[in-house]
């Protein structure tokens, strides 16, 4: 399981970092959201990954770390993804807004001639 | 004091910027004052907090009441009243300003001031990682709106920039969190300073790692060379209040550098000791050489306040990578004046240009280049200024023109750190915590190579500005083009003439504050002052606890 996870958030992680460095904006935002896609999935596997463990204690499992999953990185990982979100929204109005002001969707305003 | 100030210095900006939501544009007076009341009232707080903070020890407040590993911490210490103190002042002058004019440039521009406070507050008081995080994002959602306060292509571009570089500096800003979640097992600052000597050699390289990583994300806002890129073109195209509140923005990465710095890898963390020191110190030095070579090539007065962000950056980041308490107490010295100073040049660069942009050609269609080339001051042919001097004696200058010339002469006297302003007084202090870190006249000490380097950045840096602003002011102010003269507003003059009255008081009372940043540098330097408190923290009872002993 860790290589599949690895795997995923190695392949995300490297095709949102050459999303981001192309010159358009729609490129760009969607570089971002596979950034943070990936960004959430390694938040969420540093709490060590397990199948079919409580995160939350109950009545009748031992209380041990070895019956249960961490918590913190999924809510951490809550609040990352409900963060990230806005602010790809508010990327998304900007990038409207220079696609308006500029009249086009290089992310310099104005395409370079040669 | 109660302890509850902690929290109501973040829930007041909150709460006004709820408020401020409310009524509709047509209010904008209204909004403005209420804006302005509670700003005053936060400069109170923050006084009443710097005063309490003065004592010495820390001042925790749990904010879910749940002991210090477990539950979210504030904790105010010399370090951070300082910081929030600084940005209290900041917003008062600040938003003075924009209620002249400023305000009218778009929507919304009230709210989000009062949440860019909120954030900046939350920054500087929290002692937990994430929770650093979500203040980080809170300022920086602010500041996106704030950046394109009064719209135009150059502000949307920039913008846009600004933005997306943020973004992926908050994807490290989490990678490098969850990193060192993942080798500590904690988020909490003080409980990581402990775990970080007890960790285990095969898990050091993650834990450096994670640090590096969440570096960079600070090092990125902090403006350190070559992450520095996007901060002169946004901040020379956001409006001109905006930027002068910005001016402490990239103070904030400083901060949390400087407190995760010292807190996570002092002399004392075994093998994680210092981790790190050399990239500040030629990061800083790197940051203090190219913002120089920018400030000789710009001839724009709000460009030339951008670069001077890069250069107090620069300082600032290689004064902590040589690594003294004497040289982080003179920067922090340096921290509160300069970024004074370059607030109230941000707000002058605005009036100066003012009459400009009414006349000439709109501020984003010239990138660097000014109306009129050097060549232009001379005299037209036939003229013999000899002769006519008589004409030039005698003659009415307006006064907003003369308030703008000697506004500038101060402003920039106090930049470029020239006697006999405060600004000369910090770069004294760096110079001479460099030459003698035991305290002036405490043994011959001989600096080390790069001291001496960062000795001359810095005054090569002044001579910079000086020259920069010398051409500026020639052009602008002292050069025989016929004219408008700005029409200036009360607000306006207002707001800089108290920045000028914070600068003569620092002035006079240096010694005041420079004894409160050497009792927090040496706070800063001895880490279980810090952790002490915040681990010892219990909490208080609740509800439930009471009922049970009342009867």
């Amino acid at each position: 399981m860790e290589e599949i996870i690895a795997t995923a958030i190695g392949a995300l992680a490297a095709s949102g970092v050459w999303l981001v460095l192309r010159p358009r904006t729609y490129q760009v935002i969607m570089g971002l959201c596979l950034l943070s896609y990936a960004v959430n999935l390694f938040i969420f596997s540093m709490g060590s990954l397990f199948i079919g463990k409580e995160p939350i204690i109950r009545e009748g499992i031992k209380q041990d770390l070895l019956h249960y999953t961490d918590p913190l990185p999924q809510a951490l990982v809550l609040t990352a993804i409900v963060i990230g979100f806005a602010m790809t929204a508010l990327f998304l109005v900007v990038l409207l807004a220079a696609r308006g002001l500029t009249g086009t969707d290089h992310v310099d305003g104005g395409e370079k001639q040669p | 004091m109660s302890q509850h100030w902690l929290m109501a210095v973040i829930l007041l900006p909150l709460a006004t910027a709820g408020l401020l939501l409310l009524p509709g544009e047509r209010h904008r007076a209204a909004k403005g004052w209420l804006n302005l009341a509670s700003c005053l009232a936060g400069l109170a707080l923050a006084a009443a907090l710097l005063h309490h903070a003065a004592g010495g020890t820390p001042e925790v407040y749990l904010a879910g009441n749940w002991a210090a590993p477990f539950g979210i911490v504030l904790v105010l210490d010399r370090l951070s009243a300082l910081m929030i103190t600084l940005v209290a002042v900041l917003a008062c002058a600040t938003l003075l300003f924009a209620m002249a004019r400023w305000t009218r440039a778009g929507a919304n521009f009230h709210a989000l001031f009062q949440v860019q406070l909120m954030g900046l507050y939350g920054a500087f008081l929290t002692g937990d990682l994430f929770n650093l995080f979500v203040f980080f994002e809170v300022m920086l959602a602010a500041s996106y709106g704030l950046v394109l306060h009064g719209s135009g292509r150059a502000r949307v571009v920039s913008g846009l920039h600004y933005l997306a570089i943020n973004l992926v500096a908050s994807s490290l800003f989490l990678i490098g969190a969850a990193l060192i979640y993942g080798v500590t097992g904690t988020l909490n600052m003080a409980d990581i300073a402990l775990k970080v000597p007890q960790v285990a050699v095969a898990d050091l390289g993650l834990l450096h790692t994670g640090a590096a990583i969440l570096a960079i994300a600070f090092l990125a806002k902090a403006g350190m060379w070559p992450l520095n890129a996007w901060l002169v073109p946004a901040y020379s195209a956001a409006s001109p209040p905006v930027a002068a509140l910005f001016a402490v923005l990239t103070k904030v990465g400083f901060y949390t550098l400087l407190r995760l710095w010292l807190l996570v890898f002092p002399a004392s963390a075994g093998a994680s000791a210092q981790f790190g020191e050399q990239w500040l110190l030629y990061g800083g030095l790197a940051t203090l050489a190219c913002a120089t070579l920018g400030l000789l090539a710009t001839r724009r007065l709000e460009r030339i306040a951008s670069l001077n962000i890069l250069v107090s950056a620069g300082t600032l980041l290689a004064s902590v990578g040589l690594g003294t308490p004497a040289l982080v107490s003179a920067a922090l010295f340096y921290l509160v004046s300069s970024t004074l100073a370059l607030a109230a040049l941000f707000l002058l660069a605005e009036l100066i240009e003012r009459s400009r942009s009414a006349n000439e050609l709109p501020l984003e269609e010239d990138a660097d280049i000014l109306p009129g080339s050097v060549g232009a001051l001379r005299p037209p042919p036939g003229v013999n200024l000899d002769d006519e001097q008589r004409v030039i004696v005698g003659r009415v200058i307006p006064w907003t023109m003369a308030f703008l010339g000697m506004s500038l002469i101060f402003c920039a006297l106090w930049v470029i750190g020239m006697p006999p302003f405060s600004g000369f007084l910090a770069k004294l202090n760096l110079i001479a915590a460099v030459l003698d870190p035991a305290g002036v006249g405490q043994g011959g000490h001989s600096p080390s190579p790069p001291g001496w380097v960062f000795i001359a950045l810095l005054l090569l840096a002044g001579v910079a500005s000086l020259i920069g602003l010398a051409r500026v002011a020639i052009l602008r102010l002292w050069a025989p083009v016929e004219r408008p003269s700005p029409a200036l507003r009360p607000y306006e003059c207002l707001a800089i003439s108290a920045l000028f009255g914070i600068c003569i008081a620092l002035t006079l009372r240096g010694e005041v504050l420079l004894r409160y940043t050497t009792a927090a540098a040496s706070d800063l330097y001895n880490p279980p002052r810090y952790i002490g408190p915040v681990m010892a923290k219990q909490p208080s009872a609740g509800p439930r606890a009471l009922l049970q002993e009342a009867p």
